[in-house]
């Protein structure tokens, strides 16, 4: 099943995609779940990915290493803040730095996953990433300005679409 | 793939730097041509300091660039980097379309 929808919203800097999939939501649950299955279809293209930790619990840790077609490593990790089973799950999506250890100058991509019963066995499943919010967009906010002409903005948000 | 060349911390500050409106409006005006830190702060009902800091924001993550015109420093619009952007979120639906494919593949293969 094709994805139905992917959409970007600029201004909360966040992604969410759409896809609906021909099983129940308990079995498509298990896809995030289960360690083995989420490394068939986490890495991208060429780019297979390998848990080495999968602490499926609010405040668990899941460590992952994806190897690229000439053996690079890109490892990550994600910490779970909210599992709540077989409907949603939230998790922050991190970096390592050189070390191996999480990297908190690299701030994570905080990621939801919402499956829907849609009927006839099939799954509806909302995934949304949110890149964090800049502080100097928070200083800027905090100077009192006024939002200047949007007259041209439409053209950039179409350039990017 | 593994999200093109651009660094971890490259593509925050792109994003960031796209997350305003008032940054995407002065990165409109800048694709159509150049425009000083001055002309550009009478457009918008904040400070100059404030609309600087803003084009500083878009300069850090490349999406502009500066140059000395005699005493003004002129802005104009850096297509590349806004051709990577584009390309990075295509990148990132294109991720998810490879997902989503793969998920079916494994939720079929459970079928007799």
């Amino acid at each position: 099943m094709p994805v139905i929808s992917a959409r970007t919203d600029l201004d909360a800097l966040s992604m969410t995609f759409v896809t609906e999939h021909d099983a129940p939501v308990d079995r498509v649950w298990q896809l995030w779940a289960d360690p083995r299955q989420l490394e068939r279809w986490w890495g991208p293209p060429e780019w297979p990915a390998t848990f080495t930790r999968h602490d499926f619990v609010p405040g668990g840790w899941s460590t992952y290493v994806m190897t690229g077609p000439s053996g690079e490593r890109a490892p990550g990790w994600w910490i779970a803040t909210r599992v709540s089973a077989p409907h949603r799950f939230e998790f922050d999506d991190g970096f390592e730095g050189q070390d191996g250890e999480p990297d908190p100058a690299m701030p994570a991509i905080s990621c939801t996953v919402e499956l829907d019963d849609v009927g006839g066995g099939r799954t509806r499943m909302t995934f949304t990433s949110r890149f964090p919010t800049p502080g100097d967009q928070a200083m800027l906010n905090g100077m009192g300005i006024e939002e200047g002409t949007r007259a041209a903005l439409g053209q950039i948000d179409e350039l990017l679409a | 793939m593994v999200v093109d060349t651009l660094s971890p911390d490259e593509v925050d500050r792109l994003f960031q730097a796209l997350a305003d409106g008032t940054r995407r409006d002065i990165l409109t005006r800048a694709l159509t041509g150049e425009h000083s830190v001055t002309a550009l702060a009478a457009r918008y009902e904040m400070s100059f300091a404030a609309v600087q800091k803003h084009v500083a924001v878009l300069e850090r993550a490349s999406l502009i660039a500066k140059a000395r015109h005699g005493r003004e420093q002129l802005v104009r619009a850096n297509p590349a980097a806004i051709e990577r952007a584009r390309a990075l979120l295509q990148s990132y639906e294109a991720l998810w379309r490879h997902r989503s494919a793969t998920m079916d593949a494994i939720l079929a293969a459970d079928r007799p």
